[in-house]
């Protein structure tokens, strides 16, 4: 009797399972779930956006934060339905591989120090300054360069310990990017990528190692994301920008730097937030960029990732600065929409948005 | 009725040899599928770079120029502090349980040792990070600059800022971890050693170092050695711990206290990010030379196995 009762019930949940399985491939418009891999610095904002839109649609996002690189190998080889990068791929490139970039969200990376008796934001320095250090030439925290920068300033005799990430990433990028502007030296010594070869110093695993370096060594000086630079607790000092003003790193001043940006005229959305003009500006700002293929084999899959990306410019403001990211404004949203219009097509060639 | 049993046990016995077979031939195969893989990974960078690849002390991305030199010596250097701390320790450990401790001791430090062993290496490499570089830093490197640092030569192994970060202190982690490893084998091997060759020797009134050193140690010799490689490869291999301390620097210091680069660290920081063919290639050929070192040592050992073994012969 037992036996026969589960067998019935088997036979049941089958047939129930089967026929949920061709009613959804007959609707496949229904896409329940997108994949996306790359940038480790966006990760935690897109991880509460997929939580919340799943939330709200019953869409799930898979994102792994494996690294920018590694995102953009994803997305060329298919295996994901978006790769995400924190470095912004030259239009040349996008052209070359059929590939649409937009940006998704901003931040700051921040220099933090630890120098024993100096508070957040006491501590100015000059672009060319900060360059020389990292270039390994001013090294000492008494030096005189640092001293004519922060008169009345008590600056100790120590050794500076210059901080850097070990492994490849987007931080770097900017960060390296930023130096490369305002630096000539830096820019034919060292250059402006994902790893560089580093004239000075010790190198941290991940944003956490830079920021537990700094904590660590007495006399460091590091560049982490701003939310590393909260939640740790650090030192960080205040930057001259292009336009004569010195800033402290917050969400206000990365606004600033990005409200200065033309995004009309950027060619493939390629576009750098460092140095940006403004006395507001801080001048090492980032965005965090989303890649897509221009020409879509699975439309269905397509438009609900862009479905979600729209979600999250229209509803994923807030969210994005509790966790100390800058989301982008209105207009440059409307203007990634209207790109996506433009480009993005399906297998007959019809736009998918 | 007998001969078919017989028969079916004959049918086993072969199923059994050829299935063992196969599991030994997998290992074979697994191995020359990984160099294969290697070599065809790094050779772009080995076509580019050439000979010059082994003896460059260039890593920089930007320019695509790699060299792996500063990566091979820093992975030799702490494997060498690794050894130097570990060998001597792993050893006292192993004679002390098995030759000197009372009986009610030998099980808990025995079942501790093997708890060591147990611990995943990452665990090693943010205690390394959080507890024993800041100790490192803030009171044994003091000491050791303030005592050698004006001495010279020596000195310069001492120099630098004390950051608790560096070569030393990976060479540190790496000690502590391969410790259990070595003093498990080692003690494994001593307990072997039959009551009778001891006895015999304490008999005609050896003492207790007389008994290891003339009775004990030849007849483990080649168990010692082995567990002594065992080691060696650990050490060689281990990345996150190494990692997490090491500073990760692409310099050669003469100082201990400074950082360095060993070649599993450099996979381990920049794989994810690498791109470009050359870039990718280099690490690659990293992951070669490693093979390669390793592969080295093992047949070392194994030379100094046979030529220990050969004198032996000649002396009796």
């Amino acid at each position: 009797m037992f036996k026969k009762v589960f067998r019935l019930t088997m036979i049941i949940a089958v047939m129930v399972f089967l026929s949920a399985g061709i009613k959804g491939q007959a609707t496949a418009s229904d896409v329940m779930a997108i994949s996306g891999a790359g940038a480790t610095f966006p990760y935690p904002v897109y991880a509460k956006w997929a939580d919340a839109y799943n939330k709200v649609t019953g869409i799930k996002l898979n994102y792994q934060s494996i690294g920018s690189g590694g995102g953009i190998k994803q997305i060329k080889a298919k295996t994901v339905d978006f790769g995400a990068s924190d470095a912004p791929l030259k239009p040349e490139d996008l052209d070359k591989s059929g590939l649409l970039q937009f940006p998704m969200i901003m931040g700051g990376v921040v220099p933090v120090v630890n120098i024993p008796g100096i508070s957040s934001g006491s501590l100015k320095m000059s672009n060319e300054l900060l360059a020389d250090i990292y270039l390994g030439k001013v090294k000492k925290w008494n030096d005189e360069k640092i001293k004519t920068e922060n008169p009345g300033l008590k600056l100790p005799d120590r050794a500076i310990t210059v901080v850097h990430r070990s492994d490849g990433s987007g931080t770097t990028w900017i960060f390296t990017n930023y130096l490369s502007k305002v630096s000539p030296e830096w820019k034919s010594k060292v250059g402006n990528d994902k790893a560089v070869a580093w004239p000075a110093g010790v190198g941290g695993k991940g944003n956490e190692g830079v920021a537990s370096y700094v904590q660590r060594i007495k006399g460091s000086i590091g560049y982490v994301e701003y939310a590393y630079a909260l939640q740790n607790k650090l030192t960080y000092i205040k930057l001259h920008n292009r336009s004569g003003g010195f800033v402290v790193p917050s969400s206000k001043t990365f606004q600033a730097a990005a409200a200065n940006a033309d995004w009309t005229h950027a060619k493939g959305f390629y576009m750098v937030l460092t140095d940006q003009p403004g006395k507001d500006s801080w001048p090492i700002t980032g965005a965090s960029f989303i890649l897509v293929y221009n020409n879509q084999d699975k439309p269905d899959v397509g438009k609900a990732a862009l479905k979600f990306f729209d979600w999250c410019y229209s509803n994923g403001s807030k969210m994005a600065e509790k966790l100390d990211y800058v989301p982008m404004p209105d207009n440059v949203a409307n203007l990634v929409r209207a790109t996506w219009h433009e480009k993005i097509k399906d297998p007959q060639g019809m736009p998918i948005w | 009725m007998d001969t078919s049993i017989n028969n079916r046990g004959a049918v086993f016995d072969k199923l059994f040899y050829h299935s063992t077979r196969l599991c030994a031939f997998a290992v074979l195969l697994v191995i020359i599928a990984i160099i294969i893989s290697l070599i065809i990974g790094a050779w772009p960078a080995l076509k580019k770079f050439g000979f010059g690849f082994l003896t460059s002390t260039a890593w920089n991305p930007v320019t695509e120029e790699f060299g792996a030199l500063v990566s091979i010596y820093g992975t030799l250097l702490t494997s060498a502090i690794a050894m130097a701390i570990g060998v001597p320790v792993s050893f006292g450990i192993a004679l002390f349980i098995t030759e000197l401790c009372p009986v009610w001791l030998k099980r808990p430090i025995g079942i501790a040792i093997e708890l060591l062993a147990a611990i995943p290496s990452i665990i090693y490499g943010m205690w390394g990070l959080f507890i024993l570089a800041p100790l490192f830093g803030d009171y044994v490197e003091p000491w050791f600059t303030n005592h050698f640092g004006d001495i010279p030569l020596l000195g310069a192994l001492f120099s630098g800022p004390p950051m608790g970060i560096g070569v030393a202190t990976a060479g540190i982690i790496l000690s502590i971890m391969i410790i259990p490893f070595m003093a498990a084998v080692m003690r494994d091997m001593f307990e072997v050693v039959p009551a009778v060759l001891k006895e015999s020797a304490y008999g005609i009134g050896a003492t207790t170092w007389e008994v290891i050193y003339k009775v004990v140690l030849p007849y483990t010799k080649i168990g010692v050695v082995g567990g002594i490689m065992l080691g060696l490869g650990r050490a060689l291999g281990e990345t996150m711990a190494v990692t997490f301390v090491i500073g990760n620097a692409n310099r050669i210091n003469a100082s201990l206290f400074m950082p360095g680069n060993t070649i599993s660290s450099s996979l381990a920081n920049q794989f994810t990010e690498a791109v470009g063919e050359i870039y990718t290639s280099s690490l690659i050929a990293l992951g070669l030379i490693l093979f390669l070192i390793t592969f080295i040592v093992l047949a070392l050992a194994k030379l100094l196995l046979y030529r220990l073994s050969k004198q032996e012969g000649s002396r009796t």
